[in-house]
């Protein structure tokens, strides 16, 4: 066990040091921060001086090597715009997305299990019909659209709701439907593919003449077996959800990380977006072998290839 | 691990055979006449051809036809209600702030919709594929290098590439076209791989390369196509997937430019008219998901009429369909947890 996830650890460790890499060389093609930090008017010695002071005039390797050598001493460096450290910025932005990321998640493995296992029940039923034509509308509809609609709806028209902020729960409303939506439809279609394919297995035969209940059956019996595909789909929305709330972010004004790295990108606050990216590599890094566990405890065939 | 059952029945609505499993490629699988009688029998399934045949006529018609009429402004027609009659038939869907018809709008922004969406799925799935299945079928080196190539791509927070490589260079379609298509790569990477590091094994393969097929044959005449079913399929659910990105990115403000126009662009200038010209917003949007759900639609049907041999679903959502012919793609994910820490 302890080999395979070194195994792991190992091999996801390689894309984040390339992500980590490729984040701090793009983002200095995106041009001088000079220009945008200064005056128009600046005269040469004046943008010399600003380069000089934030490291922008050594060759990027060397600019690359002290970077790592800063992080290896947990400094992040600070950022450009308000002086902060980046540690501080990223820090306090991340929670937000987070929070929100795992209550969406959480909603839609739960709502995606009970909706996908009644549907799977009956095969080809008008509740199976239904529920495959809504899952798939859900996961087709384009999140800042349904964010519009729901501003529109709830918080123009009706006024229930407010149209931004994050105080109070009646803020988190609209922000959690609208990452919902498509992650819901998604696992809604992977769920009941899943329990149909275990609902067909003998051992459910088995328990049934065993004389399980059918709720026991379907949530016992079938949903473990269903589970393996659900934790696979899941993981990966699940890091869409980490490094993808920026839509959401921008438009319900979510102070979240995707909205900091969208801001920094345009005010070419490299510190603070490497710090950002560094952050959410690592937990999406994490995710990963925590999904990688769960594999392990879930399936019987995945622990034994890890052991051997 | 798995093992690749052969011959086994095709999906319940029989009509289409299992042939194709047995390495004759196209000889076995039904001709298009079958494959019509099987479209026909599905309500559902034809009425999204119906609804891509008018998007695919939209996007081929619509710029020369109407292109002047989405630029043309008519101030004594400002954000006319949808069904608002008396000001001619192009305001039937209403008009925006500047008196441009919404339906032509609609019309011309389908073309730069499919202009961005179709290249870059049909780049992503030629490079990925052919790159996959070279991997897969010479496993070894090639194929660690290549599976963690994808494993970097797939963890680069994507849409932060986007913004990156959309400020270095100019947000053009020929630059959205690339960053969707490098984005997407990993995704018919892994699924050629995984179905052609299982066909490498078989016997079919084995007795081709008795007789001295070289590697790029046995790839081109017998892996090829048994996994090109399962691709395209995997690209047509991928195609809504780089629509909705697409249109993301525009109303971002990083894709599509103005005066050009796409459905996700519309949908951001609609966003300021929210109150009065509600719209403006919404229309654009519907026209998103009536595509996209068509699309979906017209995928799974191919799943299930298609080759019964295609597996291999990890990117992929699963989704709803007839009993028996789903069963099998869901196991297929369920096979996958082993390999995806073995490979």
């Amino acid at each position: 066990m302890l080999t395979f996830l070194g195994r792991r650890i190992l091999s996801s460790a390689i894309p984040l040091l390339v992500v980590v890499l490729g984040v701090f060389f793009l983002a200095r093609l995106t041009g001088d921060p000079a220009n945008l930090y200064l005056p128009l008017s600046a005269t040469q010695e004046m943008r010399d001086a600003f380069s000089a002071k934030h490291g922008f005039d050594d060759p990027l390797p060397a600019q690359f090597a002290e970077y790592l050598s800063q992080v290896a001493r947990l400094d992040f460096g600070e950022s450009l715009r308000t002086a902060q450290p980046a540690a501080e910025a990223v820090l306090r932005a991340f929670p937000a997305t987070l929070q929100l990321a795992g209550i969406t998640m959480l909603l839609a493995v739960a709502g995606a299990v009970v909706v996908g296992s009644l549907a799977a029940r009956r095969p080809n039923s008008p509740a199976d019909r239904i529920a495959g034509f809504l899952s798939s509308a859900s996961a087709s509809t384009p999140d800042f659209w349904f964010a519009i609609m729901g501003v529109l709806v709830f918080a123009v028209t009706l006024g229930w709701l407010p149209t931004s902020g994050t105080v109070g729960s009646a803020a988190w409303v609209l922000p959690v439907a609208t990452l919902l939506i498509r992650p819901f439809g998604v696992l809604v279609q992977v769920v009941r593919g899943a329990m149909v394919t275990a609902l067909s297995e003998p051992y459910i035969k088995v328990a049934r003449a065993k004389g399980a209940g059918e709720r026991r059956v379907l949530f016992r019996h079938a949903l473990r077996n269903a589970g393996a595909p659900t934790l696979t789909v899941a993981g990966d929305l699940a890091v869409g959800l980490v490094n993808g709330a920026v839509v959401v972010e921008t438009i319900f004004g979510w102070p979240g990380i995707g909205k900091l790295m969208i801001d920094s990108i345009l005010q070419r606050d490299f510190a603070v977006l490497q710090a950002a990216v560094l952050l959410t590599s690592l937990t999406i890094f994490a995710l990963n072998i925590l999904i990688d566990i769960c594999y392990a405890l879930l399936d019987p065939r995945v622990r034994q290839g890890a052991m051997a | 691990m798995r093992t690749h059952e052969t011959g086994e029945p095709a999906g319940a609505d029989d009509g289409a055979d299992g042939g194709a499993d047995d390495g004759t490629g196209a000889a076995g699988r039904p001709g298009s006449a079958g494959l019509l009688r099987l479209l026909a029998a599905d309500r559902a399934a034809v009425a999204a051809c119906a609804v891509l045949l008018l998007v695919a006529l939209c996007a081929l018609l619509g710029p020369p036809l109407f292109g002047d009429l989405a630029r043309e402004q008519n101030l004594r027609a400002v954000k006319l209600r949808p069904f608002s009659t008396g000001e001619g038939w192009e305001f039937v869907l209403g008009s925006d702030s500047l008196g441009r018809s919404v339906l032509a709008r609609l019309v011309v922004a389908a073309g730069t919709t499919m202009s961005v969406a179709v290249p870059a799925v049909a780049l992503s799935l030629l490079v990925g594929s052919v790159w996959g299945m070279w991997a897969g079928f010479h496993r070894g080196w090639r194929e660690s290098v290549s599976m963690r190539i994808a494993d970097v791509i797939l963890s680069f927070p994507s849409l932060l590439l986007a913004v990156v490589v959309l400020y270095v260079f100019d947000p053009g379609v020929a630059n959205i076209v690339a960053v969707l298509a490098v984005a997407r790569i990993p995704v018919y990477l892994r699924t050629a791989r995984a179905e052609s590091a299982q066909l490498r094994s078989r016997l079919f393969v084995d007795a081709a390369r008795t007789f001295g097929t070289g590697d790029g044959a046995l790839i081109r005449r017998h892996v090829l196509p048994i996994v090109l079913p399962t691709l395209l399929t995997v690209a047509a659910v991928d195609f809504c997937f780089v629509m909705l990105t697409e249109s993301s990115l525009s109303f971002l403000g990083i894709g599509i430019q103005p005066p050009d126009v796409s459905w996700g662009l519309m949908v951001a200038q609609g966003r300021a008219e929210l109150r009065n010209a509600w719209w403006t917003a919404v229309l654009p949007g519907l026209a998103i998901i009536i595509t996209t759900v068509a699309m979906t639609q017209l995928a799974n049907w191919a799943r299930i009429a298609g080759d019964p041999a295609q597996r291999w679903r990890l990117t992929v959502p699963e989704r709803r369909g007839r009993g028996r012919g789903r069963a099998r793609a869901g196991r297929a994910t369920a096979g996958e947890a082993p390999t995806k820490e073995q490979s």
